[in-house]
């Protein structure tokens, strides 16, 4: 999995527990736009020969390159959240944005033209709704140091053959 | 009206037009979607007493009432045409993606007319229908097919239903494949084969809205909550191959083309040795919290490189149903199926029965020769390498491939015509549909749900192995309450195939999985995607209909009594040996159960339906043309 380099918290799919399901998209399409649909949903599953699936989101990298890349400023990073925003009256659709963004997690409306991004439900008083729904708590909603701390743990952990605990029947 | 479009899209592929038609709310509220809306849409649009691969014989998608929304298990799509199997109803179902972007592109149904000239790819692009040269995909296997479309798109939201080599070569069980799932059994391969239909793919960009997206999600939430427990532990662990310990445990488990229902090396077929040497990663359908598909890969070994997700019915049926003790030929058969579009259960009971005909001499060594296998095949039961070789010939209908990919039943009539020879009496078809793993001499209560079952040989129309197999009915002898129990067993499954919902949730609503269990929480369902009223009763009727249409389907399509039959070695051949030998289903017990059976329908003693019946169902124009 592609790292991010960023303080601030975003969404991150564990690959291993990704089933592909999609409800994170349905919840998703329906916060933002009270319909299920999966072209409007702003985190994605990917599925590749099959078994290879995970759900991408943005990653709210430090000095996004997206809002960098953005010929018309209709982009803007939160300070404090690191939460892309954009300006509809700005926002053109020219996927300039998108060409710019290594996670391929910004997509075009096409019905507005405007890109899309995913803001961690700020406006939602319980945080974001696909970590909320996922069934099998494949999506956590992180910071690159907590990420990095569980990977210590879980390496510790299966180097270690010791039966702590009774295996997870899931 | 929430929960559907109102709108069945009819493509005709001789003229290369397409038309509209709107359906009122009532009739919505009479088929649902699934297999009952699939089954209708065939019977108006079918000609009467047509051959399967007439022209005139439609491909009739139905949507699920809970497509694209996040209802549990709701994502899938009900297929109907008449079987080239069976002559009668082929209600297939399949889950995933497809039902979605169908939903999205706003079509309740699909109604494919008539046949084309040269191969074509459907494109439903929302409301757009483009006929799309489909030269760059034939003999493209299923996936590679979605791939290549996907590719040829640049958009992986667009969903494609295909068919493999095998339905292009029209092997008679050819399936039709979407994302990876399988409308299955009954032949829409070989249909689209017929009408040079290689692939339907749909970009669906609307939103899909419900009455109330309060109480759905809320439900949704606590149902997905509830499928990550006990009760969906079978299937998200090892998945329905665990099955292959306790069937052999009962002596049911299918063995040497039925011969036996104790397999010697079931352990090496078993889901715990998938489990823990070929099983990858657990997979689900798009809209599915329980995912119950285990992919399991070859990593050495002549089949190295096959992967494919593996459940009880196609493992039987290629396992121990064909003496092969060998998990990576087991695999590999599986995914050969998968890939070229075929049946695997068909296929391996068909493999089966063409290694018993080897063995008892009807075939020889030089009748399997082929490219792969210049001097022939041993094709002993137990001959992994050689099943291999066998099905590739099928699907390809290669030397003796071409006829043993018409299935068990015209194979053995044509074998038995040309040679003299009484293979029907090892051909383990039911009106033509090979024979699911359950072996029903010793389930009488099953026996007869598969008897008269309006799709043939099928264990996912009638659930009525589980009284039997769970001690609530006696599974060795017949009483007077088993047609009771399998009518009712028949109409509970067409519940969920008509909604349709993935049957394996029905235990998540309140844990109990009878009618009092999830009744009220599928009618709750209902209620809050379209804004109606349903209750128990309403939810009860949607299965009965559901059966007695699809019944009513065969009647006119020439459906009489001696229809409802067992295979030849079910009524005269016992079991030597394990816990269910020495038992038979006898001429007399089936005519008791089948009599027994029709009375509890409230049927003729010939099995017609009464008039009165359909129209109480809410079926006058039916009750007019085959009521009595």
């Amino acid at each position: 999995m592609v790292a991010s380099t960023s303080k601030y918290k975003y969404i991150v799919c564990d690959p291993e527990l990704c089933i592909g399901c999609q409800l994170c998209e349905y919840i998703c399409s329906y916060t933002k736009t009270g319909e299920f649909n999966t072209y409007r949903s702003r985190i994605r599953t990917v599925r590749v020969d099959e078994v290879l699936i995970t759900a991408v989101a943005c990653r709210t990298c430090e000095n996004a390159p997206c809002v960098a890349a953005c010929t018309r400023d209709a982009l803007t990073q939160d300070p404090e959240t690191g939460i892309i925003h954009i300006d509809p009256k700005k926002c053109d659709g020219c996927a300039w944005c998108i060409e710019a963004c290594d996670f391929g997690a910004i997509s075009i409306n096409h019905a507005t033209k405007l890109a899309e991004f995913c803001n961690q439900c700020e406006d939602v008083e319980d945080g974001p709704q696909c970590v909320k729904i996922c069934p099998k708590d494949a999506l956590e909603y992180t910071t690159p140091d907590q990420r990095s701390q569980r990977t210590r743990h879980k390496l510790v952990k299966n180097s270690l053959d010791f039966p702590s605990k009774a295996k997870d029947p899931r | 009206m929430h929960g559907y479009s109102g709108k069945i899209l009819h493509i005709d592929l001789r003229d290369r037009t397409d038309w509209v038609e709107e359906k009122p709310e009532e009739w919505y509220k009479l088929y649902i979607g699934g297999v009952a809306m699939a089954t209708r849409l065939c019977w108006e649009n079918i000609e009467v007493g047509c051959d399967p691969y007439d022209p005139g014989n439609p491909v009739c998608f139905a949507n699920g009432i809970f497509a694209g929304t996040p209802v549990p298990v709701g994502g899938k799509y009900g297929l109907a045409s008449k079987s080239p199997l069976t002559g009668f109803i082929g209600d297939s179902l399949s889950g995933s993606w497809f039902s979605i972007a169908m939903k999205r592109a706003q079509w309740d149904g699909i109604v494919i007319h008539n046949s084309s000239e040269k191969w074509v790819h459907l494109f439903i692009d929302d409301d757009r229908v483009e006929f799309l040269p489909a030269d760059k995909l034939l003999g493209l296997g299923t996936y590679e097919t979605e791939e290549e479309i996907r590719e040829i798109f640049g958009d992986d939201q667009i969903r494609s239903a295909t068919i493999g080599p095998s339905g292009e070569n029209m092997v008679r069980f050819g399936n039709v494949t979407n994302d990876g799932r399988q409308a299955g059994r009954t032949g829409h391969g070989a249909v689209w084969g017929s009408k040079k239909l290689k692939a339907v793919s749909i970009r669906g960009t609307q939103g899909v809205t419900v009455a109330d997206p309060a109480t759905l999600l809320q439900m949704s939430f606590d149902i997905t909550e509830s499928a990550q427990g006990k009760d969906t532990e079978k299937y998200r662990v090892y998945g329905t191959s665990t099955n292959m310990l306790n069937m052999n445990k009962l002596g049911l488990l299918p063995t040497r083309n039925y011969q036996e229902g104790v397999f010697e090396f079931a352990e090496l077929v078993s889901g715990e040795y998938l489990d823990e040497h070929h099983k990858v990663k657990v997979i689900a359908c798009a809209q599915c919290p329980i995912a119950c598909e285990q992919m399991s890969m070859v990593k050495k070994g002549p089949f190295a490189g096959a992967m494919t997700g593996i459940e009880y019915e196609c493992l039987q049926a290629v396992s121990s149903n064909c003496g092969i003790d060998d998990m990576t030929a087991a695999i590999r058969l599986v995914d050969l199926a998968d890939r070229s579009g075929m049946d695997a259960m068909s296929m391996g009971v068909t493999i089966s029965f063409a290694m018993e005909c080897y063995e008892r001499g009807v075939l020889t060594k030089e009748d399997f020769k082929s490219k792969a296998a210049p001097d022939g095949i041993d094709l002993n039961f137990g001959n992994g390498e050689g099943a291999v070789i066998l099905a590739g010939m099928i699907r390809d209908r290669e030397g003796i491939g071409d006829l043993l990919s018409e299935g068990t039943r015209i194979a053995s009539q044509k074998l038995d015509e040309e040679r003299g020879t009484e293979t029907y009496q090892w051909a383990m078809n039911i009106k033509g549909l090979e024979c699911p793993g359950y072996d029903a001499r010793a389930l009488k209560t099953f026996a007869v749900g598969l008897a008269v079952g309006t799709r043939g040989g099928c264990h996912n129309r009638s659930a009525a192995y589980d009284p039997d197999i769970k001690g609530q009915t006696n599974r060795f002898t017949v009483d007077e309450t088993r047609g009771e129990v399998a009518s009712r067993s028949e109409e509970y499954a067409a519940v969920y195939d008509t909604l349709p919902m993935c049957k394996f949730i029905r235990r998540c609503f309140t844990g109990k999985a009878d009618r009092a269990g999830a009744w009220p929480a599928i009618a709750q369902l209902i209620n809050a995607t379209t804004g109606w009223n349903y209750d128990y009763d309403d939810v009860d009727l949607i299965g009965v209909r559901a059966h007695t249409l699809k019944k009513a389907f065969n009647i006119r399509e020439g459906w009489t009594e001696k229809d409802d039959d067992l295979p030849y070695r079910w009524k005269h051949d016992p079991m030597t040996i394990g816990p269910s030998a020495g038992h038979v289903v006898t001429d007399e017990e089936l005519k008791f159960l089948k009599k027994i059976y029709y009375e509890a329908k409230g049927w003729t003693q010939d099995g017609m339906i009464p008039k009165e019946i359909l129209i109480d169902l809410g079926m006058e124009d039916i009750a007019e043309e085959i009521g009595v």
